[in-house]
């Protein structure tokens, strides 16, 4: 990447003044479009960040596949972890289009230099958090994202639209997970409404820190990437899942929790942003195992991929001598 | 059920589908290539949907899956092997989606009563065959270290494919043509690997049956009780 601190040209000015009329107009910003130089560490920094939530957040939910209770829960949960590592794909990919390679922010993961969503610190200690997981998650991530599909980079805003579709259907899932379980015997009651009592504040941490702490949000606004502040959003969240609980037959664990007429939102109570703050700097009570897992698989899988690109370079011919970006037509025909 | 579903052939090929899907879930998480989750997992959901219909032919599928004892599951046992690492995985799967392939082209050409349930599983476990071969290949041809790991898989788990040709009630299928295909195509992408074909039996010599009379390996045992725990601890609650 360019270093920011090459002398300004004239023509450097006339494509600033091209990149700030086109966000200006709500135009995409597309991969050979020329931008400034933050502008693009920003997106590879939140791109990646995004795309390391996807695989690292496979990891609490695909702890319970082998043991889903039904086999129609566990097709369910199976499609759901599915599709992350499909989300984790395009993400990637999103980010090869500002020019880093998967390979190179993998690296940065494992050692790491980058980081993932907090919540997936959190255990999935029970069935019931995989629907936690789904209706809280899943549900503050779409809150997040929606506004992403209009963000000006225009890959990343393709990409959020399939993601989005798709996270919806994983926080109704959760929703209807957890229903079944409220409903169920007093034992699957009791599960639903403690998996909900872990999950609901760090799932109000997802949004970020307030919007008078964020560090990021004022020229990520500004360039168009980010559309709403980490307050307005995890209000907007805190309003839908209000209703929704009620609807479960299961309370929010918020004690200050309430309708507030004059605001027309529901005031809540002070969020732990010390146990955001720790479980963001590693005390978290799993990040030592989701990254040990992480490399553990990459570093297991080593020798298959330096199979598969052995194999290719010796077929160049009909195959691409590149392990990763296949897709399965194109493994068929490798 | 009525008296036309052949029971223990629905609950032979069930019990394949679902425990197979079962060890290829194991990898969600793990596999050494991104694009190796998605695959994988589209493998294991194939298996599962086979498997609910199957099981659904026989009885309720929850509770065939959930609360039966080892004894009385009729899969190979083949598909219940650890996945040891990615070769075995692969070697385990150019076996079986092999089998599964030639199986099911049979049994969709007729008209018996698996016949609907093999037109469109044959076209998913086409898919799987594929993919089994083409890793077989990349692995067996790739570098001295993966023909190595592919080849020691190969061998390990020979001695499990004999099973697949013993006849089972209610299949109806020529096995004497099914293995006669099944040792050509599995020689053939072997070959194509640069990998022999394993030279020993296909069966152990412990003659007192195998998986399809439910005699089944240590490890399929842990498999259930990881598997089965969850539902068999909230006894008649729904899902």
């Amino acid at each position: 990447m360019a270093t920011a601190t090459a002398p300004r040209t004239a023509d450097d000015e006339a494509y600033q003044r091209t990149f700030d009329a086109a966000v200006a107009a709500d135009e995409r910003i597309e991969p050979r479009d020329w931008m400034p130089d933050a502008y693009r560490a920003t997106l590879v920094r939140q791109i990646a960040q995004h795309a390391h939530s996807e695989i690292i957040g496979m990891q609490p939910e695909a702890n319970w596949i082998t043991r889903a209770p039904s086999l129609r829960r566990k097709a369910i949960l199976m499609a759901k972890v599915q599709d992350e590592a499909g989300h984790g794909l395009y993400l990637y990919s999103a980010a090869e289009t500002l020019g880093v390679g998967r390979d190179e922010l993998l690296d940065k993961l494992h050692s790491g230099r980058q980081k993932y969503s907090s919540i997936f610190n959190y255990p999935t200690l029970t069935w019931a958090d995989v629907g936690a997981i789904g209706w809280l998650v899943d549900g503050a991530a779409i809150t997040n994202q929606v506004p992403l599909c209009r963000c000006s980079y225009g890959p990343y805003a393709r990409a959020m639209v399939r993601v989005c579709k798709e996270e919806s259907f994983h926080q109704r899932q959760g929703y209807e997970l957890l229903l079944a379980l409220s409903r169920g015997t007093p034992g699957q009651h009791a599960m639903a409404q403690d998996a909900v009592d872990r999950w609901w504040w760090p799932s109000l941490m997802m949004f970020g820190p307030p919007d008078d702490e964020s560090a990021h949000s004022a020229q990520s606004t500004a360039w168009k990437i980010k559309r709403h502040s980490n307050d307005e959003l995890r209000q907007r969240f805190v309003d839908i899942c209000v209703p929704q609980a009620k609807s479960l037959g299961l309370t929010l664990p918020d004690p200050d929790l309430r309708w507030n007429e004059e605001r027309g939102h529901h005031d809540f109570g002070p969020i732990d942003w010390t146990e955001f703050k720790e479980v963001i700097k590693g005390n978290g009570p799993c990040n030592e195992e989701r990254i040990t897992q992480r490399r553990r698989a990459h570093d297991e899988g080593a020798w298959v991929r330096e199979a598969a690109a052995a194999h290719a370079a010796k077929h160049s011919g009909t195959a691409a001598a590149h392990t990763g970006g296949r897709t399965e037509k194109e493994v068929g025909q490798a | 059920m009525t008296a036309t579903v052949p029971v223990t052939a629905a609950l032979a090929l069930g019990d394949d589908a679902l425990v197979l899907s079962h060890r290829l879930g194991e990898w969600m998480g793990h596999a050494p290539v991104l694009e190796e989750e998605v695959a994988l997992a589209n493998i294991a959901l194939d298996l599962l949907g086979q498997a609910r219909v199957l099981l659904s032919m026989a009885g309720d599928e929850d509770e065939l899956a959930y609360l039966r004892e080892e004894r009385a599951f009729s899969n190979l046992q083949l598909v219940e092997q650890p996945n040891g690492d990615f070769a075995h995985t692969i070697a385990r799967q150019l076996y079986f989606s092999t089998y599964q392939h030639l199986l099911y082209a049979e049994l969709a050409a007729g008209d018996g009563p698996f016949a609907a349930l093999a037109a469109k599983a044959v076209k998913e476990t086409a898919y799987h065959r594929d993919h089994a071969e083409q890793w077989t290949l990349r692995l067996g041809d790739g570098t001295d270290l993966s023909h190595q790991r592919m080849r020691t898989a190969c061998t390990a788990l020979w001695r499990f494919t004999g099973e697949m040709f013993q006849p089972v009630e209610g299949l109806g299928t020529d096995l004497g043509a099914l293995r006669t295909g099944w040792l050509e195509a599995v020689g053939a992408v072997l070959r194509r690997a640069g990998l022999p074909v394993p030279e020993g039996a296909q069966s152990g010599a412990w003659t007192a049956g195998a998986g399809r009379q439910g005699l089944h390996t240590e490890p399929f045992g842990r498999m259930l009780a990881e598997m089965q725990h969850l539902h068999r601890s909230h006894p008649g609650a729904s899902w």
